[in-house]
């Protein structure tokens, strides 16, 4: 399902075109970007801060005006078809952005209206997403009473009032606990699964891994990499892995074609270049007597990538 | 987004405004009462009753739709720039900036609800106004008609002041500097003919002066300003302030950077 959903149609659900953008301080916070996002895929633009995420991501969701270039959602343009452009559209912020002092169904009910959804349809559609969020016993508190994890969810349910096609989540999982952070994914797969684009930013990195198909990188207002996590990761040229052992060592072995580095007698670290075999790394080490009890990446292999493309030299 | 679609939005945006100052009546609906009520027995009773007759009436009867028209004009003015800038603070106005909503639609809701407020607050304060003063009413429909237009007109200027509001400074300096001089200056306690020709001449520049002439002849009869050159100076002040709002929304200025 996911994957004939991102099949690319005639008219991508995002099509950026040599979008610049300048503050009136000066700033050049995008430098002419073109960025092109399929119906249905899972997105993930990333970019250290500053990059100009977040100003891409104001200039789509029309909260910031732009220098140069297009920008169309699903063929509408956003300033001369803006209102069929923006009702393909659901945001989730970074910053929380209700009003802290109206209850919480009246907000989405609120949103619901701003997009032509009448009040009754409004109060179903309100009283769905609150349960589904677990916040439907919450509907007549204040806003600002909500916890973090609540607040959070309380803006994408109200960023799903209208039932957008693309939905533009600017770290939604930021700040919040590792439970609500699997539903939210879990949320986010099966909407995603059943037709609605997803662009995502987000600093966890394995989150994009974990979530993305396509992904774009962002520095300094260019965009750096624009590809599938496949073609990405593949670019890889060595990976590194921990090695848990049964038995503490007594010295360091050494293998041709691994580099191997023990910070501690029961901890090995080894890179393992592209192409090279993993199971001949453990064959050669059970061969010495050594028992592996457990494995796991140095690092998020995303994490390297990205500190690559954004300039960062990585350790 | 059709008519139909731009209308439930309007809905939207005019049950939000009313709900924001009726949760807080408080606050919102009780202060002019109290004002105007100290007002009367100040101004209309222990001074009042030393002066002379205006036009016929008491000095309290005088200046009785005058603290009516004072109460709509502040309190139409500072829901919406109060309004739109806790908007702006809060960042909420971004529901609306992300949603398909036109800006005309945008500007109403917020013109509307300031309407709402100055109407709410002009019929409390007119309630009060029962237990110290006449309401002959001579002129109902223009009565009604000039408090409406001046929410408009005064909703419109609160929502210039809520757009290049940077601070909650900034949306007390022109009530505090342009506004209330202009209202006590605009004829409220004072007939127009107590003043010398030259600052008569003068004070036809301040539209309030306007306002509160057309109010108080449609309330009591009194005629102190040309009923049609003033309607029509309201009608284009209204008209000047929401094509400078219209296209102050267009451009963006001080909510899409």
């Amino acid at each position: 399902m996911a994957l004939a959903a991102m099949i690319p149609s005639p008219t991508p659900a995002l099509q950026i075109k040599g979008l610049k953008k300048t503050y009136a301080t000066g700033v050049e916070a995008l430098h002419g970007i073109d960025l092109e996002v399929q119906h249905g895929d899972f997105f993930a633009l990333l970019g250290p801060n500053g990059a100009g995420k977040s100003t891409a991501i104001g200039i789509i969701s029309s909260l910031v005006t732009f220098s140069e270039g297009s920008v169309t959602i699903f063929g509408h343009d956003i300033v001369n078809d803006y209102a069929a452009a923006r009702a393909c559209l659901g945001l989730v912020p970074q910053e929380f952005n209700f009003n802290q002092f109206d209850p919480v169904c009246e907000i989405l009910m609120h949103q619901a209206g701003y997009y032509g959804i009448r009040r009754q349809d409004a109060a179903k559609r309100a009283q769905r997403l609150l349960e589904q969020f677990d916040l439907w016993e919450k509907r007549s508190v204040m806003a600002r009473e909500l916890s973090g994890g609540m607040k959070r969810r309380l803006m994408i349910a109200r960023a799903m009032i209208h039932d957008p096609q693309l939905l533009i989540l600017d770290e939604p999982t930021a700040g919040v606990d590792l439970e609500i952070r699997h539903n939210l994914w879990h949320y986010l797969k099966e909407i995603n699964s059943q037709g609605t684009t997803i662009i995502l930013t987000t600093h966890y990195l394995e989150e994009a891994e974990q979530l993305c198909r396509t992904i774009a990188i962002i520095s300094n207002g260019r965009i750096r990499a624009d590809t599938t996590m496949r073609e990405l990761l593949d670019q890889l040229d060595s990976e590194h892995f921990v090695l848990y052992l049964k038995n503490p060592l007594l010295h360091c072995p050494k293998i041709d074609g691994y580099a191997l580095h023990c910070p501690d007698s029961r901890t090995l670290e080894a890179t393992v270049s592209k192409g090279a075999d993993l199971n001949h790394l453990f064959d050669e080490l059970n061969a010495q007597g050594i028992d592996i009890v457990s494995m796991k990446n140095k690092t998020n292999r995303l994490e390297k990538l990205f500190l690559q493309l954004v300039g960062h030299r990585f350790d | 987004m059709s008519l139909k679609q731009q209308l439930v939005a309007l809905q939207s945006m005019l049950i939000r405004e009313y709900l924001r100052f009726i949760r807080i009546w408080v606050q919102t609906l009780l202060p002019p009462a109290i004002t105007t009520v100290l007002y009367f027995i100040i101004f209309g009773e222990l001074i009042g009753s030393q002066l002379a007759d205006i036009g016929g009436y008491r000095y309290m009867d005088y200046i009785a739709p005058g603290l009516v028209l004072m109460s709509v004009i502040t309190n139409a003015y500072a829901n919406v720039v109060s309004s739109f800038y806790s908007s702006k603070f809060q960042r909420h106005i971004e529901e609306l900036l992300v949603s398909p909503v036109s800006n005309f639609v945008i500007l109403t809701g917020f013109v509307g609800g300031g309407v709402m407020r100055g109407l709410s607050v002009g019929l409390t304060v007119t309630a009060v106004t029962v237990f110290f003063a006449e309401i002959p009413l001579s002129h109902l429909a223009l009565t009604l008609g000039v408090a409406v237009l001046t929410c408009i007109l005064f909703s419109l200027a609160g929502f210039i002041n809520g757009i290049y509001a940077k601070s909650f400074d900034d949306i007390s300096i022109i009530p505090t500097f342009v506004l209330t001089p202009l209202t006590y200056l605009g004829g409220i306690f004072y007939s127009l003919d107590m003043l010398s020709p030259f600052w008569q001449q003068v004070s036809l520049f301040n539209p309030i002066l306007h306002m509160i002439g057309l109010f108080r002849y449609g309330w009591m009869g009194i005629q102190e300003v040309d009923t049609v050159n003033s309607l029509l100076l309201i009608i284009a002040v209204i008209v000047m302030l929401t094509y400078v709002c219209l296209r102050l929304l267009k451009r963006g200025t001080g909510i899409r950077p």
